[in-house]
């Protein structure tokens, strides 16, 4: 039961994007098309989940060697080092999918999402609802329940784009501030879920 | 002497990292709940910014092309580790107000994508300088956001109060808050500069 | 100086140099830092206590909740009779401007409906259940999940014998109050701390035993 409960609450209650901050710049950039926000939260569900349970495993060893300040550097190289090989493997296995996510691979290195979660979770500080118990498997769900609130939101935010590029906006608006204001009316839907979990 | 305030100031206003470029958004909406934490989180990026373009361009010559982000990454995140234990270590309160975005700052994408736009192309001199443009455009960006937030949402600014608390729309100090108060300071850039 | 070229030599040892200068030159900044970081958390603690005791002779006991956005954890100063002096909230993550009020709204000396100093902890509700304490206005959670924890701590520390764990160690004498002694005391029991407790009155009852058995030869 709590299991449910940590994706009801990673994917909306605490959404990543909406009410966490993190992911921001691929929100923003990513999502005028549902298809390529489709394709990036695919990428983002594969590389933090995977990130994640990497980074848990080397906070251990760092713990066990006293060397926890050396916690951002590593994971940081680590993650730069999964998405490279990703890239290698997409695009032997779907270069179609390569094609269509383009410069947005490597851009998931710098996705404050996926080293801002690897970081929750190593530490034990991610949120999660009331008794669930910090550990791999439950910071293993959380990252990848994470992944696909940031998908859900993506994909949200790339529909209603897709209808503004239709609509009139005024001239000082266009392009990033109605996108803003669009995001964050939609953190204010989002703010309902608040107390669920 | 020339170049360099057209190097310095060009971070502060036609390419400020926040209102023009529109990077480095994740710390900026998050760390903008108050005109003191979003001075700080600015402070902090810019201390990073300028090292590590310091550092970026004395090495260029040094670093293969082949390894370069590596390399910067590895930089980056050298100064950022810094600036981590640094506040850890003299500055407890603000470390535990900015959190999780301190380390955040190596995936800055204002700092990596400044160390291969810039230092990596530029004297030292020039890098450093900059490092401090964007960094005080950024910094200047975030501490404006973050006093127009604490003033709507809490009836205060840098602490002083202005009007008693009841009166504040508490939206502003939360998520939402962020997305519409950024809007709305971008329009108003936006039509000061169309102008 | 022309570019290096991107041989694997040059990557290679470019990328390692690089590392080590700056694993030595953060291992460098740690040392530097290690004393003050561990000095800010042990003065957080102490300033903490102070802070609960209000210069009177008391208890402080530290005991978590779960609030409305995460744990709530809280430090409150007893005096002997059980009567609040004060507290301090160590940790929360309730929301800003809402249920983040509770660092100083049931502290608040000019509204004695909220004011939870001086009165006896133990039974402290809000209004809403039938209290008479004033919750933060729509914060009527983090209000409860607070109380909750004052209460907690109070019988933690004064009720409650029949409560096995870590704090069975630490107990204080009856009717003789410590100046400033802290407790860790958390929500959910201590299994460790509980075998300790049993083996210990396990070792204590042989020792009996051996005693009698000794007195009888």
């Amino acid at each position: 039961m709590v299991y449910f409960l940590i994706f009801i609450s990673a994917i909306f209650v605490n959404n990543i994007v909406l009410s966490q901050f993190l992911g921001i710049c691929p929100f923003l950039g990513v999502s005028k098309k549902i298809d390529t926000a489709m394709g990036m939260s695919a990428a983002v569900i594969f590389v933090l989940t995977l990130a994640t349970v990497v980074t848990y495993l080397l906070q251990m060893v760092l713990v066990a060697w006293g060397l926890e300040f050396l916690q951002t550097i590593l994971f940081i190289l680590i993650i730069a080092a999964l998405v490279q090989m990703i890239e290698i493997i997409l695009k032997k296995i779907s270069p179609s999918l390569y094609q269509a996510l383009g410069v947005f691979l490597p851009l998931i290195t710098t996705n404050c999402c996926i080293l801002g979660v690897a970081i929750l979770v190593a530490n034990g500080t991610e949120k999660l609802p009331m008794g669930a118990e910090h550990g791999m498997l439950t910071g293993t769900l959380f990252a990848f329940a994470t992944a696909l609130g940031f998908g859900l939101a993506l994909i949200l935010f790339a529909g209603i784009r897709e209808q503004l590029a239709l609509a009139k906006v005024p001239e000082a608006m266009k392009g990033t501030p109605i996108a803003l204001l669009t995001a964050g009316l939609l953190a204010m839907a989002f703010m309902g879920f608040s107390g669920v979990v | 002497m020339n170049n360099g305030m057209k190097v310095l100031t060009n971070g502060i206003l036609k390419e400020n990292p926040t209102f023009v470029l529109v990077l480095g958004m994740c710390p900026t909406l998050a760390t903008t709940t108050s005109a003191i934490n979003g001075m700080s989180m600015g402070l902090a990026t810019m201390f990073v910014l300028v090292c590590s373009n310091v550092v970026i361009s004395l090495l260029k010559n040094l670093i293969p092309d082949k390894v370069r982000i590596p390399a910067f990454i590895v930089v980056i995140a050298t100064f950022v580790t810094m600036v981590q234990l640094l506040m850890q270590a003299y500055l407890p309160a603000i470390y535990d107000v900015l959190g999780l975005f301190i380390p955040l700052i190596v995936v800055n994408c204002i700092v990596l994508g400044r160390a291969e736009a810039f230092a990596a192309k530029n004297n030292v001199g020039l890098s450093a300088l900059d490092g401090i443009g964007m960094g005080l455009g950024f910094t200047l960006a975030l501490t404006l956001l973050g006093a127009v937030r604490e003033l709507l949402g809490t009836g205060a600014c840098f602490g002083f109060r202005l009007f008693p608390d009841n009166y504040g729309a508490l939206v502003f100090v939360l998520a939402p808050g962020a997305f519409i108060a950024l809007a709305y300071l971008m329009v108003i850039i936006n039509k000061i500069q169309n102008k | 100086m022309e570019k290096l070229q991107s041989s694997f030599k040059n990557m290679a040892l470019s990328l390692t140099i690089i590392a080590m200068v700056a694993a030595a030159a953060l291992a460098g900044v740690y040392m530097l830092t290690l004393e003050n970081i561990n000095a800010q958390k042990r003065a957080k603690q102490e300033a903490a206590k102070l802070a609960v005791l209000n210069g009177q002779e008391g208890v402080a006991v530290e005991t978590s909740v779960d609030g409305f956005g995460g744990t709530i954890r809280v430090m409150v100063g007893f005096d002997a009779e059980g009567n609040i002096l004060g507290y301090e909230i160590l940790e929360h993550q309730e929301t800003p401007g809402l249920g983040s009020h509770m660092v100083h709204w049931f502290k608040n000396a000019d509204k004695p409906g909220q004011n939870i100093i001086g009165r006896k902890a133990g039974g402290l509700q809000v209004s809403k259940d039938g209290g008479d304490v004033d919750a933060i206005t729509a914060a009527t959670i983090t209000s409860r999940a607070f109380l909750k924890a004052v209460n907690q701590a109070y019988a933690e520390q004064f009720g409650a014998e029949a409560h096995t764990g870590a704090s069975q160690l630490n107990k204080v004498e009856e009717g003789v109050v410590e100046e400033g002694v802290v407790e860790e005391v958390t929500d959910d029991t201590n299994p460790e701390a509980e075998l300790e407790a049993e083996l210990l009155q396990d070792a204590q009852e042989m020792e009996q035993i051996m005693e009698m058995e000794v007195d009888h030869e």
